[in-house]
């Protein structure tokens, strides 16, 4: 068992007192996430009424904070009808298989730096597994079964119509998600989420530029497009298109299991958001206060922290923006934007940054072999857009 | 010790699952009870070391492929509980024989090493520089590249082919009526 050999914690002899600490990190990480969303919920409805001139929640707490609280417990106390059509097993496994998988996502996020706990030196992420991103993507993909499930299970036309759907769309993006995080990998050289913060360690502003996302800049990009599209957050919530499918997947669903999936489906945001700050932004990377202690708990514990949550922030600001902002795609552009621009765009990007990697370290020319590489990346995209079948010959096709 | 209870836990999940599967009336919950025993095999895969193996278990079996098959059983409907009247009676017979020779087989091959090499890769997985995926790579980068683009070749075929005979315009299906 070397399941979590980078974390330090893990490397020497396993006592009573390491598995306290792994206990505590874990129930830690799983109360920061629950009361993550519930303040994202607030946030997100706050923004959202601020922008459309609204008030918004105003009268839970105060301006409105509690409002997430006050409807977790209400959903807590309703009744949970089950349809009489409904595979019930199957219905009531649904929505924790949702909640799982986007906890355990969460647990390889490198939340903060080395830290020292009750004697023990361990990294503040509950898991450094070797196999690293790689486990993200085995979640999310777990993470469709409960959609799919709670979709059939139910028993009735619209949540099916809307598990179908979701299905379709998250197998779509999860190839240009998996070729995105290889852009990423490609250049970082390890699978390791701790490994790839540490190559962006914070050594002055220099180090801004050892940020992924300027080196993989294009990956960045299709990242960020296709988590928007895994988590069916809009504009690409099709999933649960409320003028065409009622509420898609869960439209059977009341009570607190309907609240586990809203869980689930926050949580999976706030999770790629942090996986967008691991991978590109550096994590927990940042100035620390150079006028306390560079061993003191402020800049050990504080400040990593600090940053890291600050930068999830901003893209999670960015979530609420998109959701405030854009109409919903049609189904044929999502699968076009999908399948015709952001796979390629990714193929092409591991290839070309491939081919710059390979020249840095055999030492080639990289005046030469940059311009060279993109070129022809952008020759192979001609050459397949070309190749496709354009709309009038489809339409023609069909009819 | 740790590793033994994991081992046992993990046994139990996988055969009962993989009994779920053949006992199950209804094909979703075959389905499902694929995915249990399939996770289990990735922690199997997980306590020899194997950590790339077990996740691409996870990634591609448990999640990809098996979402495929419940996307088809969906699509097609075909999720109702089937008769179990046999139209080919020499069937059963012959997979019950069939699966006992199998059986006998594995028996056969767990006493003897001419079949499958020398046991326990663990060793050499862990040992020498680069972690188990890089070493994975390396490998198949080098060494076996051969089989391994045969192998992708393969598949892209096998795609193209699936795409060419799904996507018949309606032109040439309406030319080859004329034709008979």
């Amino acid at each position: 068992m070397m399941l979590g050999a980078g974390d330090p914690l893990l490397s020497g002899k396993i006592d009573l007192t390491v598995v306290l600490i792994v206990i505590g990190k874990t129930v830690a990480v799983f109360a920061f996430l629950l009361v993550a969303v519930m303040l994202y919920i607030w946030f997100m409805r706050k923004v959202i009424a601020d922008m459309a001139s609204r008030v918004g929640p105003d009268t839970a707490g105060p301006w409105g904070i509690l409002q997430s609280l006050a409807d977790g417990i209400k959903l807590f106390f309703k009744e949970q009808s089950v349809p009489d059509s409904a595979d019930r097993r199957v219905f009531f496994l649904a929505p924790y298989i949702s909640l799982m998988t986007a906890f355990l996502a969460f647990s390889i996020i490198p939340i903060g730096g080395q830290v020292s706990i009750a004697g023990h030196q361990t990294y503040l992420q509950l898991a450094d597994l070797p196999i690293g991103i790689l486990f993200l993507l085995a979640m999310s993909g777990l993470g469709l079964y409960g959609v799919m499930l709670a979709g059939w299970s139910s028993g009735s036309k619209y949540p099916l119509l809307g598990s179908v759907r979701a299905s379709a769309q998250m197998l779509s993006y999860e190839a240009a998600f998996g070729l995105a995080i290889v852009g990423v990998l490609v250049q970082a050289g390890t699978l390791s989420t701790r490994a790839i913060v540490d190559k962006q360690a914070w050594t002055g502003v220099g180090s801004l530029g050892t940020w992924y996302v300027i080196p993989a800049f294009v990956a960045f990009v299709i990242f960020l497009i296709s988590a928007i599209a895994e988590t069916n957050h809009p504009p690409f919530d099709l999933v649960e298109a409320e003028q065409e499918l009622v509420g898609g997947f869960h439209t059977e669903y009341t009570g607190i299991r309907f609240a586990i999936f809203y869980l689930a489906e926050f949580m999976n945001l706030i999770t790629m958001s942090a996986i967008a700050v691991t991978l590109f932004l550096g994590g927990p990377a940042g100035p620390s206060l150079g006028f306390l202690s560079a061993t003191g708990a402020v800049n050990t514990w504080l400040m990593p922290v600090f940053w890291f949550v600050a930068k999830v922030m901003v893209l999670l600001f960015g979530t609420v923006w998109l959701r405030a902002s854009l109409p919903r795609l049609r189904y044929d552009q999502l699968m076009d934007l999908g399948w015709k621009w952001l796979i390629e765009l990714a193929f092409i990007w591991v290839m070309v940054s491939g081919v710059i990697i390979v020249g840095r370290n055999e030492g080639w020319n990289l005046i030469a072999v940059v311009p060279l590489s993109l070129l022809g990346g952008l020759g192979i995209l001609g050459v397949l857009r070309a190749s496709m079948p354009n709309r009038s010959e489809l339409v023609e096709e069909i009819l | 010790m740790v590793t033994l209870v994991l081992f046992i836990a993990f046994a139990i999940i996988a055969l009962v699952g993989a009994l779920g599967v053949v006992i199950s009336r209804n094909p979703v919950h075959s389905a499902l009870w694929l995915v249990a025993t399939l996770l289990s095999m990735a922690g199997f895969f997980i306590l020899e070391g194997a950590y790339l193996v077990s996740a691409v278990q996870v990634i591609v079996y448990a999640s990809a492929i098996v979402v495929l098959f419940l996307f088809v059983i969906m699509l097609l409907g075909v999720d109702r509980e089937e008769s179990l009247t046999d139209p080919l009676k020499v069937q059963r017979p012959v997979a019950l024989m069939l699966g006992l020779v199998v059986f006998a087989l594995l028996i056969g091959l767990m006493g003897n090493h001419w079949a499958t090499g020398a046991q326990s890769a663990t060793a050499a997985l862990e040992s020498g520089d680069g972690g188990n995926v890089e070493r994975v790579a390396r490998e198949i980068f080098t060494t076996y590249l051969w089989p391994f683009e045969l192998t992708s070749a393969l598949l892209v075929v096998a795609v193209v082919g699936g795409v060419a005979l799904a996507r018949r315009s309606r032109r040439a299906e309406a030319a080859s009526e004329v034709a008979q």
